[in-house]
């Protein structure tokens, strides 16, 4: 009955579509369609770029420029500022913040209290589903001037208030702190499932053998991470041309004096369309960041494929 | 006995930095609570404190006698988070289940094609445009809700959680004459709560915390989000008080208690999403988990 079955659906298969082929792509029909309206038919706004945009003449009536955007940008004085404050921090991000989850993650992996390792997974992970408008307000409460903890705490030690939303060379640090405060809980809980993965027989036989907790750290959990590690890497360094927009634009405030080392691509691309109304060229720094992105992504994981391929992303 | 000794000392020296590490997590939320809890005459006296000198519950009263500012930005914020959950949650469900069917047809070009999104995307001013200039969604309730309904990576989440189930319950309801609609909605989509969970409250706390979206498209301060609200007050306390409709009370409130009022807010806005999350925990390592593996 079910041989009948399956190989009528094959014979059927090769004429049109079945009925359940046709039932199955109704599921898909709304969101494909949402996806075309709100993520493809935005594609051809990347005209913009190329065009003096303006409102009252839409798209294809406003007039061409050519590559005038990205000129006027790359010798802008602003390019290297940005473009350094967004590589920098995404680069100190990716590697202080994977340390430190994979470092959570491995410790909270040997703990032996179920019960302590669910309460302490819960609080690390709480600041995770905090807005950084929320954050912000804290950071405000540690680094206000005149009433917050930092300053308090210095003084305790003798050291002189600082106005610490006036110092751009503190502000490298607040954000790597905060950045880490924020996600070290979420992230450190893939890396825990995967160590949870791990064939225990793996620990014993070590356990046997004599290695010592080091040993077990870089030859059994260590290559279990690899795997994801390469994964999250790939697309964390697919993505290092953009900033986290919220947390460069809420904790400094949008305080300009601050820019020097908190303005990045993006906070720099919003604020030249909000308050400089300059649709064209933050189209053309939107459009070099997807391809840089897009282009970084591909060779990365081409690399991956290169020298170990079950490691790559696709 | 030593090899246990060594255990407990290391077991110890393991909680002991956890504790520490809450420490560092938990203390910005005591401020916040703390400075929140105070008096404004305190605060000016002594600066922030962790623990307060003495309860003071003014600056809340302060934040909810002006219902129509805060209570408003409330009511927008939870109706678009559970409409955008609802609707975002059931469609990215029904997508990733024929994406899951390994025999179907077009299934890889469907997937490259919601694929693509995540790895090129026109960027912020090109779908600005579009929203603004034709779709006419800007200033409405809706441009919180519909421009994000779809997020792809949500959608290969749940397929590869559909991919972990057996197949043979599948095989089975088809031999049993089951169409397509009924082996999903019946027998699939009640054995993946974790996976339904986790893309639930992630959806919903997104929304809950958007503040994006009123910088850009809402010019109308009854459509604020909260979140927005909120940063609007850690720029201007003084906006609480504008809207007070009573003239003399906005004269008076030259004296609001500004710094309190504006960690009570924060309190206040931040407080649901805190008190949703542990009780989905259960489930959303196991959905983030089975979701993530790669496929």
């Amino acid at each position: 009955m079910k041989l009948a079955k399956t190989s009528e659906a094959l014979i059927k298969r090769k004429k049109g579509l079945t009925k359940s082929e046709l039932q199955l792509y109704s599921l898909c029909a709304i969101p494909v369609l949402l996806v075309f309206v709100f993520n493809y038919i935005p594609l051809f706004g990347i005209l913009i770029a190329f065009k003096d945009y303006r409102y009252n003449l839409g798209i294809f009536g406003s007039k061409w420029v050519g590559i005038e955007n990205f000129t006027f940008f790359f010798t802008s004085s602003d390019f290297y500022r940005i473009t350094w404050n967004t590589l920098s921090m995404n680069f100190v991000f990716i590697v202080f913040g994977t340390i430190c989850s994979v470092l959570v993650a491995t410790l909270l992996f040997h703990l032996r209290s179920r019960n302590a390792t669910k309460v302490f997974q819960t609080i690390l992970i709480t600041p995770h589903f905090l807005s950084w408008v929320v954050v912000a307000y804290m950071a405000f409460a540690f680094l206000n001037p005149t009433y917050g903890f930092l300053n308090a705490i210095l003084g305790i030690f003798g050291i002189p208030a600082v106005d610490w939303y006036s110092e751009p060379g503190a502000w490298p640090y607040i954000l790597t702190f905060f950045n880490i405060w924020k996600h070290v809980g979420m992230d450190s809980v893939l890396y825990y499932a995967c160590l949870m993965g791990i064939d225990t027989g793996l620990f014993e036989a070590a356990d046997i053998d004599g290695a010592n907790s080091v040993h077990k750290f870089w030859k059994i959990i260590v290559p279990e991470l690899t795997s994801l590690l390469v994964l999250q890497t790939i697309l964390k360094i697919g993505g290092i041309f953009r900033a986290d927009f919220g947390l460069f634009y809420q904790l400094p405030r949008n305080i300009g004096v601050l820019y020097s080392t908190t303005d990045v691509i993006d906070t720099y691309v919003f604020r030249a369309m909000r308050e400089i109304g300059d649709m064209s060229m933050s189209s053309a720094i939107g459009l070099l960041q997807s391809i840089v992105g897009f282009i970084l992504v591909l060779t990365t994981n081409f690399v991956t494929n290169k020298i170990s391929p079950q490691n790559a992303l696709f | 006995m030593n090899m246990k000794k060594k255990t407990i000392m290391s077991q110890s020296l393991l909680i002991a930095f956890f504790v520490l590490l809450c420490v560092v997590i938990i203390v910005p939320f005591v401020m916040l609570l703390s400075i929140s809890l105070s008096s404004e005459a305190d605060v000016a006296k002594y600066g922030y404190q962790l623990f307060p000198k003495a309860i003071d519950f003014s600056a809340y009263q302060f934040v909810f006698n002006n219902p129509t500012t805060v209570l408003r930005a409330y009511g927008v914020t939870g109706f678009f988070s559970i409409v955008a959950m609802v609707l975002s949650l059931a469609l990215q469900a029904m997508c990733a289940y024929p994406l899951s069917r390994k025999n179907l047809r077009g299934r890889m070009g469907i997937s490259f094609y919601l694929y693509f999104t995540m790895l090129f995307s026109g960027g912020m001013v090109p779908s600005f445009i579009l929203i603004t200039q034709y779709l006419h969604l800007n200033n409405t309730i809706w441009v919180y809700i519909i421009p994000g309904l779809i997020n792809p990576w949500y959608i290969f989440m749940i397929r590869t959680f559909y991919q972990s189930l057996p197949g043979e319950i599948i095989e089975s309801a088809y031999v049993d004459g089951a169409n397509e609609y009924t082996i999903f909605f019946r027998i699939v989509v009640p054995l993946c709560k974790p996976v339904f969970a986790t893309v639930a409250l992630f959806t919903f706390l997104n929304k809950w915390n958007d503040w994006m979206t009123s910088v850009l498209y809402v010019d109308d301060p009854n459509l604020y989000s909260l979140q927005y609200l909120l940063q609007k007050i850690l720029k201007d306390v003084e906006l609480l008080a504008n809207n007070q409709q009573n003239a003399q009370l906005t004269q008076q409130a030259v004296e609001v208690p500004s710094e309190t009022v504006r960690m009570a807010m924060a309190v206040v806005v931040a407080g649901p999403a805190l008190v949703v999350f542990p009780f989905f925990q259960k489930y959303f390592v196991k959905g983030l988990t089975v979701g993530s593996v790669k496929g």
